[in-house]
């Protein structure tokens, strides 16, 4: 009743969106596709929800075949696209009954399921959609979405644009979705919110790098990890490039994230290297992976 | 059904909330109307001409009298050489000169036949046409009460007589042209554009994935506005009857039944317009160009077809707004029902028929 994705295949014109992607999505799991911009991620959302056809592979979602029984499908999941799409001349109350109605249900049918995230809103309900700030959309959005009771979610990018505390509380919510049965399929490109995930995807360029739980993707990690850091970063950045036991040097917040190509590598000799380049204050510390850095190391 | 009442309301409450479209949507009627009926007209009237007199005797004072009684024209000034009538043309008030020759009374009783020269600014062709026209009439009849009496052997007397509508009113020709051109423009172009608003905004995508079905979409954006177009012939047919005193001959029930039957055609071609277009901007620029203009220039509105080349002739054929012309101008001006217009009612109907077949063939039910 999950999902199930078997070698789909999608192109426009020359550019291959998808390339050969599998992978399923057990019923009631919370299952991220984390990956940049453009790696295929709405494609994929767009494919699961009956919107594109692929060009090969199959898939079903809550037992039915996108493509045969897409009627079905389309009764059965919420939908929220990646850009904010509510009718912005209509107010928050207005949205969220026309949705309800459209799905055969009305809001006080299925309000116990939307009832934490609508009372956040509900103070305004008389205005406009278009006038609410960019949690309270997403509010608004996941509210429509969630009104005749889905089988499945499907979130694409919901944090996208959204501050931080409405972040947390939004994946606060999807966390007591999942409590209520409700599968869901959310896209991010914020690795700190894979870790949120029960398991998770890596996708980029269309090709699926790594699918397992956060923990392991994280312990995956091949290599030790440092973080450095040095008075002056930018020099700190090429400096590092050019060191002859770089293997991988990436601007990681206030650090740079190194590892070596060398085994037996120590932290001393890098430290000494940077001295004899003109660097004041430097910090070389072992630390531990985050799934950003198996990212960019399976993406290497 | 529930679904798709609730699909209604919402339409009602974006065409409601737009101000400035619903403003538009009713303003201009009224305003088409009111500027076809009073400003843009083929008629003359108070027409300034200037007189020049060389003979200044009791039969051109005869003759200027009877011009300047009619409401045709208004004598604005009376000059007194040949070089003065370039300048007077040239100040761009009048629009026509009568020049009398010399010695107009005796040359016509002796020789029979005296001569006015009438000069008209041609920069307009069509009042400069229909100035001659009138002032001709106006002599014609001088001379027809000069002769009376006489034995003329031969006289062949034309008798014109202007049915259906016999003062030449240029409103008469507007009424149905506007009214065709406001009902196609509220039609194709509002619903093209409410369509293609929601693929703008990403909502198509949201209304895809639910149960709604795509005639049920279709059918939710096209009622509210058969509902505004209606209104709209309503307004233009009270304003003709009230504003103008354009009579209605024929039956309202037949009126009102072929024009709802021209909205919904232009209703469908407004949602094949949508099923093309990707972006309101598009959508409005293809109704403006690809309805707009052929209704204005090719259906016989403003044009007359039989005087187009063989063509545009064939062209006008395939524009709907030319068959809702003739049928609204029998209706309202000859007052004939069905059974004269059954050909033009078909042709209407089975233009609709095809433009839904091919809006359904090509909507789509996904995104791609």
């Amino acid at each position: 009743m999950g999902i199930s994705v078997k070698n789909i295949s999608k192109s426009y014109d020359k550019v291959m969106a998808l390339k050969n992607i599998s992978f399923e999505v057990k019923p009631g799991e919370l299952f991220g596709l984390i990956g940049p911009d453009g790696a295929g991620k709405t494609t994929l959302f767009r494919i699961l929800t009956t919107l594109l056809i692929a060009n090969e592979g199959e898939a079903t979602v809550a037992g039915y075949n996108v493509i045969k029984e897409y009627k079905s499908i389309r009764n059965h999941v919420g939908y929220m696209p990646g850009r904010f799409s509510l009718y912005q001349d209509l107010t928050v109350e207005e949205n969220l009954n026309f949705f309800a109605t459209i799905f055969g249900t009305t809001i006080a049918e299925n309000y116990d399921l939307i009832k934490e995230i609508y009372v956040q809103i509900e103070p305004f309900k008389d205005r406009r959609a278009g006038k609410l700030s960019g949690g309270m959309k997403q509010k608004l959005a996941l509210s429509c979405a969630l009104i005749h009771k889905p089988k499945v979610l499907f979130l694409d990018e919901p944090t996208t644009g959204v501050d931080p505390v409405s972040r947390k509380e939004f994946w606060e919510m999807l966390k007591r979705l999942q409590k209520k049965g409700i599968t869901i399929l959310v896209s991010t490109p914020y690795m700190d919110e894979a870790a949120l995930c029960d398991r998770i995807a890596l996708i980029q360029d269309g090709n699926i790098l790594e699918i397992d739980t956060p923990e392991v993707i994280k312990n995956s990690f091949p290599k030790r990890l440092f973080k450095v850091k040095a008075a002056e970063t930018f020099k700190l950045i090429q400096d590092l490039g050019s060191y002859e036991q770089t293997h991988s040097a990436y601007p990681f917040g206030e650090y740079i994230h190194f590892t070596s190509n060398n085994v037996d590598f120590n932290a001393k000799d890098l430290v000494q290297y940077l001295q004899a380049n003109g660097h004041t204050d430097i910090e070389v510390n072992e630390t531990a992976p985050t799934i950003e850095d198996t990212f960019m190391e399976l993406s290497k | 059904m529930k679904r798709f009442i609730g699909f209604i309301q919402k339409e009602f409450y974006h065409i409601l909330r737009d101000r400035r479209s619903l403003f538009i949507l009713f303003g201009m009627p009224i305003a088409q109307v009111l500027l076809f009926g009073f400003a843009i007209t083929n008629e003359i009237n108070n027409v300034d001409i200037a007189i020049l007199d060389h003979s200044k005797d009791a039969t051109t004072k005869e003759i200027i009298a009877k011009i300047a009684a009619s409401k045709y024209f208004s004598i604005k000034q009376v000059i007194d050489n040949e070089a003065a009538i370039e300048p007077a043309f040239k100040k761009g008030h009048i629009k026509a000169v009568l020049n009398f020759e010399n010695d107009f009374s005796k040359k016509l009783i002796s020789e029979n036949k005296a001569t006015i020269q009438i000069l008209t600014d041609a920069t307009d062709p069509n009042t400069a046409n229909t100035i001659s026209n009138y002032t001709a009439s106006i002599l014609k009849n001088y001379q027809g009460d000069l002769n009376k009496g006489a034995t003329l052997s031969y006289q062949i007397v034309p008798k014109t007589r202007l049915a259906y509508n016999p003062e030449l009113k240029s409103v008469f020709m507007f009424v149905p042209g506007v009214m065709t051109v406001i009902l196609m423009l509220v039609s194709a172009m509002m619903t093209s554009i409410s369509i293609t608003r929601e693929k703008e905004l990403g909502t198509m995508e949201i209304l895809l994935v639910s149960p709604l079905k795509p005639f049920q979409v279709i059918i939710g954006k096209v009622v509210p506005y058969i509902l505004l177009a209606v209104i709209n012939a309503i307004i233009i047919v009270l304003l003709s009857l009230f504003v103008f005193k354009m009579p209605v001959e024929g039956s309202f029930f037949l009126l009102g039944a072929e024009s709802l039957l021209f909205i919904i055609n232009a209703l469908s071609l407004g949602i094949l317009i949508s099923t093309i277009a990707t972006s309101q901007q598009t959508a409005m620029m293809v109704s403006l160009m690809g309805l707009m203009l052929p209704v204005i220039l090719l259906s016989g509105f403003i044009f007359p077809i039989s005087s187009m080349p063989l063509p545009l002739q064939l062209l006008s054929n395939i524009i709907p707004a030319k068959w809702f012309i003739i049928i609204i101008k029998g209706i309202m001006l000859k007052g004939v029902g069905i059974e004269y217009l059954w050909k033009e009612t078909l042709i209407l109907i089975g233009m609709t028929l095809f433009f839904i077949a091919l809006s359904i063939k090509k909507y789509k039910i996904r995104l791609e």
